[in-house]
């Protein structure tokens, strides 16, 4: 991984929410076509790091640049307005927790949106290509289906398709099994391995260490709005070194036996 | 007490004429407040802060001033200014003045009320908040906004009662002129206020086929 170059590097990010701080100056450099898990207790400040980097939430320090683009910041500097953030925005795809489906839309049409709407692709075309995606995740039989007449998990696949269609160039996963039952979860999963097998760029937030032990060229591990350990899969959860780390780990234990 | 059905049988197709009327200066109203009343509610949902206080500024003036004040306004004041308007016309946009108002903050409401979840997933789209407003918000909204707007055309309508004082020839004027003449106002008031009910009725009907029409998901 250390060979392929940084795609998306997070420099000093800081956030508050009144009086807590949330994140306090994290850095964080993802390589090209490398997964990324981020694993900490909950209030770590790992979703809110995650939504600093596409800017669903504004640092109130810290820079984020991927690939030459500084979000927020046009190329000479000054500050993007709102259009042009939305563009860079783009440049990350990004998987909800509640998968945050388009209800009043079908499966095609959820995945076309942005296409349609953003990119100005027209509708035929930006629908094929979506029935494409859809394909590719194994939910051919469910284009025309609304939200609400899938599963957790099918409606999570259809969010994953719906950032791919964008053609992002890396996407950020906010605990994606984490509202679902328990058997539907490994169909999220595989589908998020394949990515990872063809090579996409995520940066996964996830409570699932199995996945992580997998999946991870890299995990890293959040206590406290700061990034305590990181490392590989083997040495983070084989030689953990940080006392929470090691403390987290041991709570997880009797879930990895279920 | 003594009822007068004669002036009962005598008045009932006289009011006709004027539910007519009622139903055009209501109708024209509607279409209008509602056209403006999406406006502004979208233009209040806007990152343009000169926008939004200028909504904010025309909505608590109609929410803080009696309709009564607004028809004069309308009708005495701005030929001051030399905009002189008919009195159907006038009534027309006193009536959708008030109604936008009201209709702009039902508008406001509903779209702000769709979970956040939604606007962030159109952002992650890399949609602008504009077009999340209009591609993700907004169609979400109608069947939500159908009961409340309902309220607003109901009350639009029976306000419509008050343009009499500007003699727009409507349902209560003509029932005011037949009181007039036949000194029966128990009579007529009880036959306006059937009138004004039956068309109430018919409205609110038509609103629950709209909504059930309206997708839900």
């Amino acid at each position: 991984m250390v060979t392929r170059p940084v795609l998306v590097e997070a420099r000093g990010i800081s956030k508050s929410f009144g009086a807590r701080n949330v994140l306090q100056s994290v850095d964080l450099s993802v390589h090209e076509g490398e997964t990324v898990v981020i694993i900490g207790a909950s209030g770590s400040g790992k979703t809110t790091f995650l939504r600093c980097l596409n800017r669903l939430e504004t640092p109130d320090a810290g820079t984020v640049r991927i690939a030459d683009v500084t979000i927020g910041q046009r190329a000479d500097g000054r500050p993007a307005d709102e259009r042009e953030l939305a563009n860079q925005r783009r440049l990350f795809g990004f998987v909800f927790q509640r998968f945050n489906l388009f209800p009043h839309l079908t499966a095609a049409q959820n995945v076309a949106l942005g296409p349609r709407r953003v990119l100005g692709i027209p509708r035929a075309q930006a629908e094929a290509r979506a029935v494409q995606e859809l394909t590719r995740l194994g939910l051919a039989d469910h284009v025309n289906k609304r939200p609400g007449q899938l599963s957790g998990g099918q409606q999570q696949r259809v969010a994953i398709a719906r950032a791919l269609a964008m053609d992002p160039r890396v996407i950020l996963f906010d605990e994606p099994t984490s509202a679902l039952d328990p058997e539907l979860v490994q169909e999220v999963l595989d589908a998020m391995r394949a990515l990872a097998a063809e090579g996409m760029t995520m940066v996964v937030v996830t409570h699932e260490m199995r996945f992580a032990r997998q999946v991870a060229d890299r995990v890293v591990f959040m206590a406290d709005g700061r990034i305590a350990e990181e490392g590989p899969p083997e040495t983070l959860f084989g030689a953990p070194r940080d006392e929470r780390l090691q403390r987290f780990l041991r709570h997880l234990e009797p879930q990895r036996d279920l | 007490m003594y009822f007068d059905w004669n002036v009962v049988t005598y008045a009932a197709p006289l009011l006709a004429h004027g539910v007519v009327m009622t139903l055009q200066v209501s109708a024209v109203a509607a279409v209008l407040g509602l056209l403006l009343g999406l406006a502004a509610g979208l233009a209040s949902l806007s990152n343009s802060v000169l926008l939004r206080g200028v909504i904010r500024l025309y909505v608590e003036f109609i929410r803080g001033t009696p309709l009564l004040i607004q028809i004069f306004l309308v009708f005495f004041a701005l030929p001051v200014i030399g905009i002189r308007l008919p009195e159907f016309w006038a009534g027309v946009v006193a009536l959708a003045l008030n109604a936008g108002a009201y209709i702009a903050e039902v508008v406001r409401g509903t779209v702000g009320s769709i979970e956040k979840g939604q606007s962030e997933a159109g952002l992650s789209i890399g949609m602008t908040r504009r077009a999340t407003l209009m591609w993700v918000l907004l169609p979400q909204a109608w069947r939500p906004m159908v009961p409340a707007l309902t309220n607003d055309l109901i009350t639009l309508t029976k306000n419509s009662s008050l343009l009499s004082v500007i003699s727009v020839y409507e349902l209560t004027r003509a029932g005011q002129a037949i009181i007039a003449t036949h000194f029966a106002p128990f009579e007529i008031f009880l036959l306006l206020a059937l009138y004004y009910w039956a068309l109430i009725s018919a409205l609110a009907y038509v609103s629950r086929r709209i909504e059930r029409a309206l997708p839900s998901w």
